[in-house]
């Protein structure tokens, strides 16, 4: 079931009187193709949540539409949405066994859909045995760890066979090593059952690992929507640069002088069909070589090593990083107690943006850098 | 934990309300539970330095005192009957309240209202309310001045006057006075912590049950009763505790006499029952702690099976 979302807007009214009103998604134009894992990303207050809701229908949209296939199911309640929802907090209700939790959404059914009791159990334990659970099916969630609640709630989400599955923050109770797994898990639950999954979360890493598509906001405002590995490579502004990748991209103030870059005094690129103009500059921390001729020169703070890289910290006045961290092969034999250290960099890891407005400015032949017409997916 | 040497300092701030809770309240438990066990007791004797001798006598005569057995029944019944409903109409109340926005204040403040008003004065109001003024109530040719508001009220339904509290009255008419009155002046506390409980139960249940398309009785009764149980046995354990100790509301609706004026102590309770003994003096004393043994024991094992059901039933 493709999802299409067109200018999709929700506009909360101020507290008070006087308050401004509060846009927390400004025009969300968007179609999620059938089957596929999106990941809505975005710093909190961003209206990622916000547009979860209102695909769910716990919240209205102040204006725009929602198309679940060539159905508009904007004004339909979310029962009639056949939509599973997942909280970030499960909402497994406490005084019902694991059993119970996932009958429940089936108990609801009336009048044809009514399944009869062996419908149901069989359903039950068949997406208890996709999420893993069958052998839990007697417990309370409270005897349960946060993974295997997790795993309840989903089931309980898909039980009822939904059009679209909705993710609330699914990871961000867990701890790191379980979030791992889980990740895995939600991406392979995904795939058997081929549910249209719109999931949210604040956590790039989450975002990058499991979606097909991420759509990056901000401010209510969608930022840029594509493959992860696209968003990485290209992304459309310094938001999303930042946003996006850890360790996080290194940013400095520069400017492009007859088509070559500087950071400091340093021309460290050609940058050909760029006007002169002062420019934010982020370089990917594996975008750097580690070069003794290099043209970037920084001041060489310490040198992590870690196992298959080395990461090379270092300062520069031009950073607005406190620190620059560049990832080099560990082949490479760095002097430790060197003041200074030369980079060479890859000129498809550096992006430049215009200072006034921080969108991308492309330069060059290289084809991650072309100027590109449509950043959309496929 | 304070240390050693600052110990002292702890009790000596405790001391005051260690020396009262001994002399009020585990002397009189003492005194209470030997005074019963004294056959023929009398203060007079007591201060005298007479020997008592040990039994059951004032067990005995509590028991076979026919005025003890309506005490009984009445307790029972005010009991049995008031909790349930009083129960019920605070959860519909609390949810009610939980669900609108406007005047929610205004409404919670009425609801509260009996709850900090003196009771004797709401049973005046009560027997007011429910009386009739006239002559010759209870006899053949009664003359009714006035039938009183709520036989007025009623009376626009084309209903009968009843004489609820009057000389003449039945016992039952008597009865549903009380437990109006208990029922209405039970409500504010019950609401009170029910709507606290509805207040404090995460939104995103009904969020998870309205994606799941749950009926709104299903919703009330799958979850919001589960989610509430504890409160729920809370107010119905505290319900039958104080339904027990029922006795400044019938002294409120019908004066001490504790029942109409033709039919005195119709209506008594066990507390009436014990207050009486005690205030009619020696030697009564022994029969009145045998009476208050009697309804420790029968509230201890009413909350003793309150808790035992609820144990099963509550999800905490």
């Amino acid at each position: 079931m493709k999802v299409v979302l067109k200018e999709l807007t929700k506009i909360f009214p101020g507290r008070t009187k006087k308050a401004p009103e509060v846009i927390a998604v400004n025009k969300f134009d968007f179609e999620i193709p059938d089957g596929k894992l999106v990941g809505l990303l975005g710093p909190s207050g961003c209206g990622k949540s916000t547009t979860l809701y209102m695909i769910c229908g716990l919240q209205k949209p102040s204006s725009g539409k929602i198309f679940f296939g060539e159905d508009d199911v904007t004004d339909l309640s979310p029962e009639n949405r056949g939509v599973g929802l997942v909280f970030q907090n499960y909402a497994l209700y406490p005084h019902m066994t694991v059993k119970q939790n996932i009958l429940f959404p089936l108990q609801n059914f009336k009048g044809a859909d009514r399944l009869t009791k062996a419908e149901m159990l069989e359903r039950a334990y068949n997406v208890a045995k996709l999420v893993q659970i069958d052998d839990l099916m007697d417990r309370k969630p409270s005897e349960l760890s946060g993974g295997q609640q997790q795993r309840v709630a989903i089931a309980r989400a898909l039980v009822k066979m939904p059009r679209v599955l909705l993710l609330d923050e699914p990871l961000s109770n867990l701890d790191a090593r379980l979030r791992l797994q889980t990740r895995e898990e939600i991406k392979r639950i995904q795939r058997e059952t081929g549910i249209t999954t719109v999931f949210v979360t604040h956590d790039q890493e989450e975002a990058m690992s499991i979606s097909d598509i991420i759509v990056v906001m901000k401010l209510g405002v969608v930022q840029q929507i594509d493959k992860p590995q696209n968003v990485y490579d290209d992304p459309v502004n310094l938001f999303v640069a930042k946003f996006l990748g850890t360790p996080p991209i290194n940013v400095f103030e520069g400017n492009v002088t007859e088509g070559k870059l500087y950071i400091g005094e340093d021309c460290v690129l050609d940058v050909d069909g760029v006007e002169d103009q002062e420019v934010f500059i982020g370089i990917r921390p594996e975008g750097f070589i580690y070069d003794e001729s290099g043209p970037f020169h920084c001041s060489l703070r310490n040198v992590e090593v870690m196992g298959r890289d080395v990461s090379i910290v270092s300062t520069n006045e031009s950073s607005l990083n406190p620190i620059i961290r560049s990832i080099v092969d560990a082949d490479n034999k760095i002097d430790v107690s060197a003041e200074k250290v030369s980079f060479s960099l890859k000129p498809h890891k550096v992006f430049i943006f215009n200072k006034e407005t921080e969108e991308r400015i492309r330069f060059g032949k290289d084809p991650e850098q072309a100027p590109k017409t449509e950043s959309k997916e496929e | 934990m304070v240390d050693g040497k600052k110990q002292w300092k702890a009790w000596l701030y405790l001391l005051p309300v260690i020396i009262l809770t001994l002399v009020f309240t585990v002397w009189p438990i003492i005194n209470t539970v030997r005074i019963a066990f004294l056959d023929d007791y009398t203060l007079m004797d007591d201060v005298g330095g007479m020997e008592f001798s040990v039994g059951v006598h004032n067990f005995e005569k509590v028991v076979n005192n026919p005025e003890f057995l309506t005490c009984l029944k009445n307790t029972l019944l005010l009991t049995v009957i008031t909790v349930p409903i009083s129960t019920f109409l605070a959860l519909l109340i609390a949810v009610c309240l939980n669900s609108i926005k406007a005047l929610n204040r205004l409404l919670q403040t009425i609801y509260f209202l009996p709850y900090v008003t003196n009771t004797i004065a709401i049973g005046i109001v009560f027997s007011t309310m429910f009386s009739m003024v006239g002559t010759g109530f209870g006899g053949e040719n009664p003359y009714i001045s006035t039938a009183g508001i709520i036989n007025n009220i009623i009376g626009i339904f084309g209903i009968e006057p009843v004489n609820w509290v009057n000389t003449g009255s039945t016992y039952w008419a008597n009865m549903f006075v009380m437990i109006v009155y208990i029922v209405w002046n039970a409500l504010p506390f019950k609401i009170l912590i029910l709507l606290g409980g509805l207040q404090s139960v995460n939104k995103q249940y009904y969020d998870a049950a309205k994606v799941d398309g749950t009926g709104r009785v299903r919703t009330f009764f799958r979850i919001t009763v589960p989610m509430l149980s504890p409160m729920l046995a809370y107010v119905v354990i505290t319900g039958f505790i104080g339904g027990f100790k029922e006795y400044s509301s019938v002294v409120g609706v019908f004066t001490e006499d504790m029942g109409p004026p033709d039919k005195q102590g119709a209506l008594n309770t066990m507390v009436g029952f014990i207050n009486h003994n005690l205030m009619s003096g020696s030697p009564r004393e022994g029969i009145a702690s045998a009476g208050a043994i009697l309804l420790f024991i029968i509230i201890f094992a009413v909350t003793m099976l309150n808790m035992y059901v609820s144990k099963k039933r509550v999800h905490y």
